[in-house]
């Protein structure tokens, strides 16, 4: 598996060969506060790099969440539908939100880079 | 989704310069308890400690600590004050007991509300008046021109003036506990009846100890000089309470059903509109700013103030429209899964055909109709207070 690479919209991405396994970070997840209702694409959906593909909505705001590759989703994680709050929990890790057979990888941006953004 | 849409995870106003905004007397307290910071109305507030979702829940079953000193306060005295107050604000503040409080709206000529208020009357020639602080200078502005005929004085206290609040069900065990905070003339805390302001102490600095608040608790207000407010912070944490954010404060005010200045007030509501034409003296003598306006009330079909109740897990959130049979007939003002209920509750201005309780409507998510019926306010109330 990859290292963990990011992008401006504060979500995180791991590679395991054609798929991306998708999150949002520690930073976005405390910038929330409580989340408290995830919807996310089911297996099967296509979508693009950029493109909204769900929400996430905390007790205060509502965060969308964008698809940082091109692809078809594969699975998304159940059990943070039916907990949201393992988003605050562990962003980064149990609380991971989709995995994305990819077709095209964009560049993205690395740990560094990403923490020179919240910075 | 259309680029108006756009809803970053990160929100730009939550990120936005704190050096830009003013901190609280207790800001070096939230810093050091790790809190998140907020703007708001100019000032850089806590918006959370931890969990926001703890910090309601502590509230409703314990006591949660707020810092309100944002918040603007004046101190209204001389020997027309009272008169005063009657034709500046829209209740009849003359009739407050020394000693007592009253929720009030300060009107405009046009009938609009250009700020909700709690008039405190400390005694028979001074008052308290506590406003937001969104609204200060427009309240600073009012109070001014508002007094030309009046032997009254209007001092701005709010700089040097800190409120910490306390709320919920423990808060007379937490207060209890501050030997150093008393009140006058042997009264303890629970003397003090709701709606009630008595002079006390913190040590030797003279605070003001009000049986007010915002979260639909029992709770006090404490208002002393901003110096003084870290080291009684401190005490009350040790006496058990926990602080909480503005986040919290916001959703336990929407489920007790209190409106919030800019979401369902605003200069283009009539006190009418938002369910709360009761505040509005219109029986005392006298003109005061408004009063024909109101009198006339708004025009005819003007929206209302209904507090609805939707299905399933997802809240609608100011400005999104309300629809009845797809057609849109009201906009949300304030929205929240209720922590409490753990449904999605909201406060939206809707026709007046469609204002009744039980009338099914539907709330546009991003999208998606969402069913929702009209539910009377408040959505949450505490237990009789014993």
């Amino acid at each position: 598996m990859s290292e963990t690479q990011y992008t401006k919209d504060h979500e995180w991405v791991t590679v395991d060969g054609d798929i991306a396994t998708v999150g949002i970070t520690t930073y976005a997840a405390d910038k929330l506060g409580d989340v408290v209702y995830v919807d996310l694409p089911g297996a099967g959906t296509t979508v693009a790099s950029g493109r909204v593909v769900g929400e996430i909505e905390s007790t205060k705001s509502v965060g969308e969440l964008f698809a940082p590759v091109d692809g078809e989703v594969v699975e998304r994680n159940e059990a943070v539908i039916a907990d949201p709050s393992m988003v605050n929990a562990d962003p980064m890790g149990a609380a991971w939100l989709i995995k994305v057979r990819f077709t095209n990888l964009p560049d993205l941006l690395s740990a560094a880079e990403y923490e020179e953004l919240t910075a | 989704m259309t680029e108006g849409e756009f809803s970053p995870l990160v929100r730009k106003e939550n990120s936005v310069s704190e050096s830009d905004l003013r901190p609280s007397p207790l800001d070096g307290v939230h810093v050091a308890a790790g809190a998140a910071f907020t703007g708001f109305a100019g000032w850089k507030m806590p918006v959370r400690y931890g969990s926001d979702l703890a910090e309601h829940e502590t509230v409703r079953t314990a006591a949660g600590l707020f810092d309100l000193s944002h918040m603007a306060e004046f101190i209204v005295q001389g020997t027309h004050a009272a008169a005063f107050l009657d034709y500046a604000l829209a209740g009849q503040a003359s009739v407050i007991a020394p000693g007592r409080a009253k929720y009030s709206l300060l009107l405009a000529d046009s009938g609009g509300i250009l700020d909700d208020l709690v008039v405190y009357r400390l005694d028979d020639q001074r008052f308290l008046v506590v406003a937001n602080a969104g609204n200060h200078d427009v309240v600073a502005a009012a109070l001014d021109e508002r007094q030309a005929e009046f032997d009254v004085a209007a001092r701005d206290d709010t700089d040097q003036c800190a409120l910490i609040a306390v709320q919920g069900p423990d808060t007379l065990a937490v207060l209890s506990r501050i030997e150093s905070l008393v009140l006058p003339d042997q009264l303890t805390f629970a003397d003090l009846k709701y709606y009630s302001i008595a002079e006390g102490h913190y040590g030797e600095i003279p605070t003001l100890v009000a049986r007010t608040g915002y979260t639909g608790e029992d709770g006090f207000e404490l208002y002393l000089d901003a110096a003084a407010a870290p080291a009684l912070w401190a005490e009350l944490v040790a006496a058990g309470a926990v602080a909480c954010g503005l986040a919290a404060r916001d959703t336990l005010r929407l489920e007790a059903g209190m409106p919030l200045y800019g979401h369902e007030l605003s200069t283009d509501t009539f006190p009418v509109q938002a369910g709360i034409g009761r505040v509005v003296a219109l029986g005392k003598p006298g003109d005061f700013v408004g009063r024909g306006a109101v009198e006339a009330g708004p025009p005819a079909g003007a929206r209302v103030l209904v507090g609805l109740v939707a299905e399933g897990k997802r809240a609608g959130r100011a400005g999104y429209p309300v629809l009845r049979d797809g057609e849109v007939i009201g906009e949300v003002t304030s929205g929240a899964l209720s922590p409490t209920l753990g449904i999605p509750i909201a406060m939206a201005y809707v026709d007046p055909d469609a204002s009744a309780v039980g009338t099914e409507l539907a709330l546009d998510v991003r999208g998606t109709a969402i069913p929702a019926r009209v539910v009377p306010l408040p959505f949450y109330s505490r237990k009789a207070a014993s």
